[in-house]
C-alpha cells in the first residue's frame, strides 16, 4: 500500500503475560510477516507474571500499524504502545573491551570519563567500559575507541519508558505537535481492551 | 476427588458440550484411549490419517457453530494434522486440537515420535499451550475452548505429555474463563456506524461485499434486513456462500478471480463498498490498485489486524458482524428518515439497472454439448436435485469454482470449502465430518480426480461408521485449474498435469465397501445423481468430464478484476495474460 509515510524507527512497547513460548511468538511474527526488528529486549516487570519487551521496528505508518495489531492479536500479549511520538525516555547498556597498551590507557579513561562510562574490568592490556545512552552516544564512543582496537562489543538493545504526567506547560507545547490519527480511538482500532 | 490426567480431559470436554471427537490413537495419547474404554457420553470416530481428523473437525465446527474436536498422538501425528490447522486458521473455523506428547522428562531428548508439537503449530494456530501439570488440565482446556470460539474464531492447540495424562490430578474447573490479555471488540463505535450509515444512504453506486465473517457470527437475518433495507446489490466471498440467498434479485453471487462479471464490474465502478467479515485477499482484489479504485470503503470485522491491512479503509468499524449490523441497520433507518437527496435515489435507480444489464450481457453460462459432459451441468443439476439446501463440501481447484458459481445456495452454513489455504483433499474428511454432526441430512461432497485421491483413504471411515457421504467426482483426468493456468499463462506448456492413470473410482468405491456409479455421457448425470442421493450409506460417482473446460470468468493472478477472461482466449489474451506470471 502506499502513502504510509517515510518509513523510520519506531520504539514499541509490549507487556506480555510471562509465560514459556512467548518470545518466541513475538519473534515468530515478525518472521512471518516479514517485519524487520532491530533490538528486541525483555525483562519483569513489577509484576512478576508481567514481562516488558521493548521492540524496535522500522517502518512506515502502514507497516507499524500492522505490527501493532498482530502484536495485539497475540493472545499472550496484555498491551502494545508505541512510544515514539510520545515523551519518553530511551536507553541502552554497551559493554565493550578494549585495547590498552600504556600509551593510550590515559586516554581512554578521559574518553569513558567524557561519556559518563564506567571502567568495570581492567587487565594488563585491556579495559572493560560500561556505557548507558542513546544509540548515537553510545555510537560515537564506540568510533572513539575503535583506533585503540575493540576486542569486543555487546549491546543489550534499547529499553524505553513514557515520561511522568505531563504539566499543563507542556502538554500544551505537546499538543498540535503530533496529528491525530484514527488510530488514537482504542474503539477504532480495537484495542478497547 | 484426584482422578488420572486422561479422565480429566474427557470429562473438561464433555463440559464443553463435544459429543463427538475425530481421532487417531497412538502411543502417547494411549491413555486417553484406555479412559475412553468405558467412559459414557462421547462418540469417537476412527479416521485413517490424521489430517482427516483436523478436517473432520472443521466440518463439524463451520456446520454446527460449534467447537470441533481432533485427538491425535505426538510426533508425525501431530505433524500431519498442521495442514488442517492452518487451513482452519486462515478460514476462521474454531477446532481445539489435542496432541499427545512424550513425557515431561523426555521432552527435548529427541525421543521415539517426539517433536516440537508447540513449536511446530504456533504460527498456525490462534493459540496453544503444553500442559505441564495435571492441575492446569481443567483451566487450559476451558481457556482453549473459549479463544477458538470468540472473537475471530481459529484453531487451538493443546500439547498433552503422557505423564500428565497418567498422573491422578485435581479437576479444577474454572466458572468462567477471565483473560486480562485477550478481550475481543464486540459492539462497534458508535460514531463509525454513524458515518457509515450516512455514506451508505447518500452512496451513488454501493456494493456490500460480504465474507465468512457473517457466517461464523450468525449475521444472515440481519445481512439480508439490511440489503433490502437500503436496497444495495451484494456480493459474497468464497467464504461467504450462503450467507446470502443466491437467487436473491439483489444477489451478484461470487467476486474475484472467478466470481461474476457483473459483480467484479459493480465492485470496480461503486463508489461505496461496504466489507462485512471479509478480509481482501488477492484472490478477491486482484491487483490492488485497481480494486474499488473509486469507492469510499467500509470495512466491519472483528480483527482489528484484518483492517487496512491490504486496503487502506475509509472507515473501519471493529466489531462482531451480527452486533454491528443490527446497530447498522438503526442508523440506516435514522438517516433515511430525513430525505434522501434525489440526486442519490436517481442514481441508484440507474445503478442496479447498469448492474442488470452487465448481467444479461455476460451470465455465467458455458457451451452445451451431447457427447461430453461439462461440469458446470454437473453442478446444476446437483443443486437442482438438492434444492439448494443440502450441505456441500469441495475439494479445491476448478470443480470448486464450478460449484461456487453453479449451486443455487440459500442457507448459511451448508457450505465447506478450503478457502484461504486452497487443500486439495479437503473434500471428503470435511464431509465425513458434516455428516457425522448431522445424521440423515444430505451431504455432497464435490471433488476432482487430483483432490479426491489426496484423503480418500477416509472412504474406510464413511464405511465404518456408515457416514453417507455422496461424493461427486468431476474426473477431467488431470489437475484442471494446473492445465488451465499452464493453457493461458505458460504459453500452453503442459507439464505434470494429466493423470490418466487414476485408479477406476467405482471399483475403488467396491473396495472401501462403498457404492461406486459412473456417469460419462450428458444423458446419464441426472440418473447417476439421483441414484447417488437415494442409495443409503456412503457413494461415489465417477463423472467423466470433458477436460478442455475451463472456469470463467477468470482474472490472470495480480490482474485488476475488470480485465476478466470471459471466454476461450485467443493468443493475444493469452500473451497479455503471460506477463501476470510473477503475479500469484
Amino acid at each position: 500500500m502506499q502513502n504510509g509515510g517515510e518509513p523510520r524507527q519506531h520504539t514499541i512497547a509490549v507487556l506480555v503475560e510471562n509465560r514459556f513460548g512467548v518470545l518466541s511468538r513475538v519473534a515468530g511474527l515478525f518472521s512471518a510477516r516479514g517485519y524487520n526488528i532491530e533490538s528486541l529486549s525483555v525483562g519483569e516487570t513489577l509484576d512478576p507474571s508481567v514481562s516488558r519487551m521493548t521492540i524496535v521496528v522500522h517502518g512506515d505508518e502502514f507497516v507499524i500499524e500492522q505490527v501493532m495489531k498482530q502484536l495485539h492479536k497475540l493472545i499472550d500479549v496484555i498491551k502494545v504502545s508505541d512510544l515514539t511520538d510520545d515523551d519518553h525516555v530511551e536507553r541502552e547498556l554497551m559493554l565493550i573491551r578494549v585495547n590498552a597498551e600504556p600509551q593510550h590507557r590515559a586516554e581512554i579513561m578521559r574518553t569513558a570519563d567524557i561519556f559518563r562510562a564506567k571502567i568495570v574490568d581492567v587487565t594488563p592490556s585491556s579495559f572493560t567500559i560500561e556505557a548507558t545512552g542513546d544509540e548515537g552516544k553510545l555510537e560515537a564512543l564506540a568510533e572513539l575507541l575503535r583506533p585503540m582496537g575493540i576486542q569486543e562489543l555487546v549491546r543489550t538493545g534499547k529499553v524505553a519508558i513514557a515520561r511522568g504526567p505531563k504539566t499543563r506547560a507542556r502538554k500544551a507545547a505537546g499538543e498540535g505537535a503530533r496529528r491525530a490519527r484514527i488510530s488514537d480511538d482504542p474503539r477504532v482500532i480495537g484495542f478497547a481492551d | 476427588m484426584k482422578t488420572s490426567g486422561a479422565r480429566i480431559v474427557l470429562e473438561c470436554l464433555k463440559r464443553e458440550g463435544v459429543d463427538t471427537i475425530f481421532g487417531l490413537p497412538g502411543g502417547a495419547v494411549l491413555p486417553i484411549y484406555d479412559a475412553l474404554y468405558d467412559f459414557e457420553g462421547l462418540r469417537h470416530i476412527l479416521v485413517r490419517q490424521e489430517a482427516a481428523a483436523g478436517h473432520a473437525a472443521e466440518g463439524y465446527a463451520r456446520t454446527t457453530g460449534k467447537v470441533g474436536v481432533c485427538l491425535v498422538t505426538s510426533g508425525p501425528a501431530a505433524t500431519n494434522l498442521v495442514t488442517a490447522l492452518q487451513d482452519a486458521s486462515m478460514d476462521s473455523i474454531p477446532i481445539v486440537a489435542l496432541t499427545g506428547q512424550v513425557p515431561t522428562h523426555l521432552i527435548g531428548n529427541d525421543a521415539f515420535q517426539e517433536a516440537d508439537n508447540c513449536g511446530i503449530t504456533r504460527p498456525c494456530t490462534k493459540h496453544n499451550f503444553l500442559v505441564k501439570d495435571g492441575k492446569d488440565l481443567g483451566p487450559i482446556i476451558r481457556e482453549a475452548f473459549h479463544i477458538a470460539a470468540t472473537g475471530r474464531p481459529g484453531p487451538v492447540h493443546i500439547d498433552l505429555p503422557k505423564d500428565i495424562l497418567v498422573k491422578e490430578a485435581e479437576l479444577i474447573w474454572p466458572d468462567k474463563v477471565q483473560l486480562r490479555s485477550y478481550n475481543p471488540n464486540y459492539d462497534g463505535h458508535p460514531g463509525q456506524i454513524k458515518k457509515a450509515a450516512r455514506l451508505m444512504v447518500q452512496a451513488h453506486r454501493p456494493v456490500l461485499y460480504v465474507g465468512g465473517g457473517v457466517i461464523s457470527s450468525g449475521a444472515h437475518a440481519e445481512l439480508l434486513e439490511l440489503a433490502e433495507l437500503t436496497q444495495i446489490p451484494l456480493t459474497t466471498t468464497l467464504m461467504g456462500l450462503g450467507a446470502f440467498p443466491s437467487e436473491h434479485p439483489l444477489s451478484l453471487e461470487m467476486l474475484g478471480m472467478h466470481g461474476t462479471y457483473y459483480a467484479n464490474m459493480a465492485v470496480h465502478a461503486s463508489d461505496v463498498l461496504v466489507a462485512i467479515g471479509a478480509r481482501f485477499d488477492d484472490r478477491v482484489t486482484g491487483k490492488v490498485e485497481l480494486f474499488a479504485p473509486e469507492a469510499e470503503i467500509i470495512h466491519i470485522d472483528i480483527d482489528p489486524s484484518s483492517i487496512s491491512k491490504n486496503i487502506q479503509v475509509h472507515v473501519p468499524i471493529v466489531g462482531d458482524c451480527r452486533r454491528v449490523l443490527r446497530a447498522l441497520i438503526d442508523a440506516v433507518r435514522e438517516e433515511m428518515r430525513d430525505e434522501v437527496p434525489s440526486l442519490a435515489r436517481e442514481a441508484r435507480t440507474q445503478w442496479l439497472a447498469q448492474i442488470a444489464q452487465w448481467r444479461e450481457k455476460q451470465p455465467l453460462r458455458y457451451e452445451w454439448d451431447d457427447q461430453l459432459i461439462k461440469p458446470q451441468y454437473v453442478m446444476q443439476e446437483i443443486s437442482n436435485l438438492t434444492r439448494g439446501e443440502a450441505y456441500v463440501v469441495t475439494g479445491v481447484g476448478q470443480h470448486q469454482m464450478w460449484a461456487a458459481q453453479y449451486y443455487k445456495f440459500k442457507y448459511p452454513r451448508r457450505w465447506c470449502t478450503s478457502g484461504g489455504l486452497g487443500t486439495m483433499g479437503y473434500g471428503l474428511p470435511t464431509a465425513m465430518g458434516v455428516a457425522a454432526a448431522h445424521p440423515g441430512a444430505l451431504v455432497v461432497n464435490i471433488d476432482g480426480d487430483g483432490s479426491f485421491v489426496m484423503n480418500s483413504q477416509e472412504l474406510a471411515t464413511c464405511y465404518d461408521y456408515n457416514l453417507p457421504v455422496k461424493t461427486i467426482i468431476i474426473n477431467n483426468g488431470g489437475h484442471g485449474m494446473v492445465r488451465q493456468w499452464q493453457e493461458i499463462i505458460y504459453k500452453g506448456r503442459f507439464f505434470a498435469v494429466d493423470l490418466d492413470r487414476s485408479p477406476d473410482f467405482v471399483k475403488l468405491a467396491e473396495a472401501y465397501g462403498c457404492v461406486g456409479l459412473r456417469a460419462s455421457r450428458p444423458s446419464e448425470v441426472v440418473p447417476a445423481l439421483e441414484k447417488a442421493f437415494s442409495t443409503p450409506g456412503p457413494v461415489v460417482v465417477d463423472v467423466v468430464v470433458d477436460k478442455w473446460e475451463y472456469v470463467f470468468p477468470m482474472v490472470p493472478a495480480g490482474g485488476a478484476n475488470k480485465d476478466m477472461i470471459l471466454d476461450r482466449p485467443n493468443k493475444a489474451v493469452k500473451d497479455n495474460a503471460a506477463k501476470s506470471q510473477t503475479g500469484f
